[in-house]
């Protein structure tokens, strides 16, 4: 089966699915890079899958921003979810600007 | 763009033209609801605070009172108090004249001899007021007289992917009319802070930003308590959000991308027209509440998992991109966006249409959680009851 999933910058690396995925079912990106990828879990509706193969520390990236780094490896196909992902404390003293 | 509204003596148009009938503390709010039930054309808040408070959670409440009471969807105000609270009906009366010249009567329990005479005297007031109300007509109202308040909960992930961006194309087209809008809710700007920020005006709100978020954190921090440890609710995780960063990148589209002119701090009055942001809690209603009180004359709300929610002086359009939820909520839905999602529809036709739909709302359609008659409140504390 064919499935749906938003993504939002040719930089993400997973992919927000517009119905829930099985294992198997073929999940085809609209927007961003627009590839397709193999789910590999049962992903429920509006849940992220990992788009390509990523390492625990890494950044997820969604709408081309970190949205957090993850608690253990993924798979490319796999369920990214508040499961698996954390997030990072911000760094505001390197936010702000110099007035002049 | 023109809507009809009620002019005031002072400050924007009214899109209603209600009586409040406005407690002064917990005390005054069931004889409130009382007298609201009585006068067609009264309405009434729920007010859970106004007594043995610390200063800072009085000045909160007072704000939020006389935010309300000067709010322009309000033609006037029927105050009960009863006597022994903090500010007392006559105070808080004063003080609402020095800000307004609409109607203000108000009447304490504890004078009056109890309940039914305070409800007797103010529900005659609050008829006498209603019918004046009555009277005034709508007239041709510039688009720059709305002040729009943006809110969003029950977010999933179909928020910041559609109804977020749409209501944002909205704000632009708004603020490209010379109307104002107000995108709150600073907690959910932390992770996206940086993104926000690069919508100010000036390098001085650009910081203002980054240290509303700064600040938020520590106040929490200062309670024992991590805002990613409730961020995102658990709701949000439920719908797809795994982050407070996820949750604010997709909460702050809904602000639009015009130059933010001014930062707020919660229930404060703008003093400039444009994209304005106001620094409240990430807790909707409170948000809501904080907007209305600041003179919001409409506001705007989008959801995910789908919420009732409603105000009792100011509409609430309630937006989503769920196909599922508009269609098992649609009692609570306004408007559907799912479209969007399925690419029938782009962000840029979504905010034409939002435009068409609040036009609707200025020019008197009820919407449903108005036609309800919901009037949820929450004034933010900072501090525990003395």
């Amino acid at each position: 089966m064919e499935i749906k999933a938003i993504m939002l910058d040719a930089k993400d690396n997973v992919a927000t699915l517009t119905q829930a995925a099985r294992p198997g079912d073929k999940v085809r990106c609209i927007g961003g890079t627009g590839e397709t990828v193999e789910s590999r879990a049962e992903i429920p509706v509006w849940h992220k899958i990992a788009l390509q193969p990523l390492t625990k520390g890494a950044a997820v990236l969604k709408y081309g921003e970190p949205i957090g780094e993850l608690t253990e490896d993924v798979e490319k196909g796999a369920w990214v979810s508040h499961l698996n992902i954390r997030s990072v404390p911000r760094d505001y003293a390197g936010e702000y600007v110099t007035i002049e | 763009m023109q809507f009809m509204g009620y002019k005031r003596s002072e400050g924007r148009a009214g899109i209603r033209n209600h009586v409040l009938i406005l407690p002064t503390c917990a005390c005054g709010s069931e004889s409130s609801r009382i007298v609201a039930s009585q006068v067609r054309g009264a309405v009434n808040i729920v007010f859970n605070t106004g007594c043995s408070d610390v200063a800072a959670n009085t000045a909160m409440s007072q704000k939020i009172l006389t935010g309300f009471a000067c709010n322009p969807n309000v033609y006037g105000v029927v105050i009960i108090g009863l006597g022994c609270e903090t500010v007392p009906h006559k105070a808080l009366r004063e003080k609402i004249q020095a800000m307004t010249k609409k109607p203000v009567v108000s009447f304490g329990i504890q004078e009056e001899g109890g309940t039914l005479k305070t409800i007797e005297k103010a529900t005659r007031a609050a008829r006498a007021m209603a019918a004046e109300a009555g009277l005034q007509q709508k007239e041709p109202c510039d688009i720059s007289e709305l002040l729009l308040g943006i809110e969003c909960g029950g977010s999933d992930a179909t928020s910041g992917i559609a109804s977020n961006p749409a209501v944002g194309n909205l704000s632009d087209r708004l603020v490209d009319l010379g109307a104002s809008t107000i995108m709150s809710e600073s907690i959910e700007w932390i992770g996206g802070e940086h993104v926000l920020a690069r919508r100010a005006a000036t390098p001085e709100i650009h910081n203002q930003i980054i240290k509303v978020c700064e600040d938020y954190e520590k106040h929490l921090l200062a309670a024992g308590q991590d805002c990613r440890a409730g961020q995102p609710t658990p709701g949000n995780k439920d719908g797809g959000l795994s982050t407070i960063d996820e949750k604010s990148l997709g909460c702050i589209f809904k602000g639009g991308t015009r130059p933010i002119v001014e930062v707020l701090e919660q229930a404060e009055r703008p003093t400039k027209q444009g994209a304005i942001v106001m620094d409240t809690a990430g807790y909707d209603i409170s948000s809501v509440t904080s907007m209305v009180a600041a003179g919001c004359n409409a506001v705007i709300f989008t959801t995910g998992r789908g919420t009732p929610t409603g105000n009792t002086i100011v509409p609430v359009l309630k937006v989503t991109a769920n196909e599922h939820t508009y269609q098992w909520m649609e009692d609570n839905m306004d408007v559907d966006l799912s479209a969007i999602i399925r690419g029938e529809m782009t962000i840029a036709e979504s905010g034409e249409m939002l435009l068409g739909e609040m036009e609707k709302v200025l020019n008197g359609r009820l919407t449903k959680a108005e036609a309800f008659g919901f009037s949820d409140i929450a004034v933010d504390h900072v501090c525990r009851f003395i």
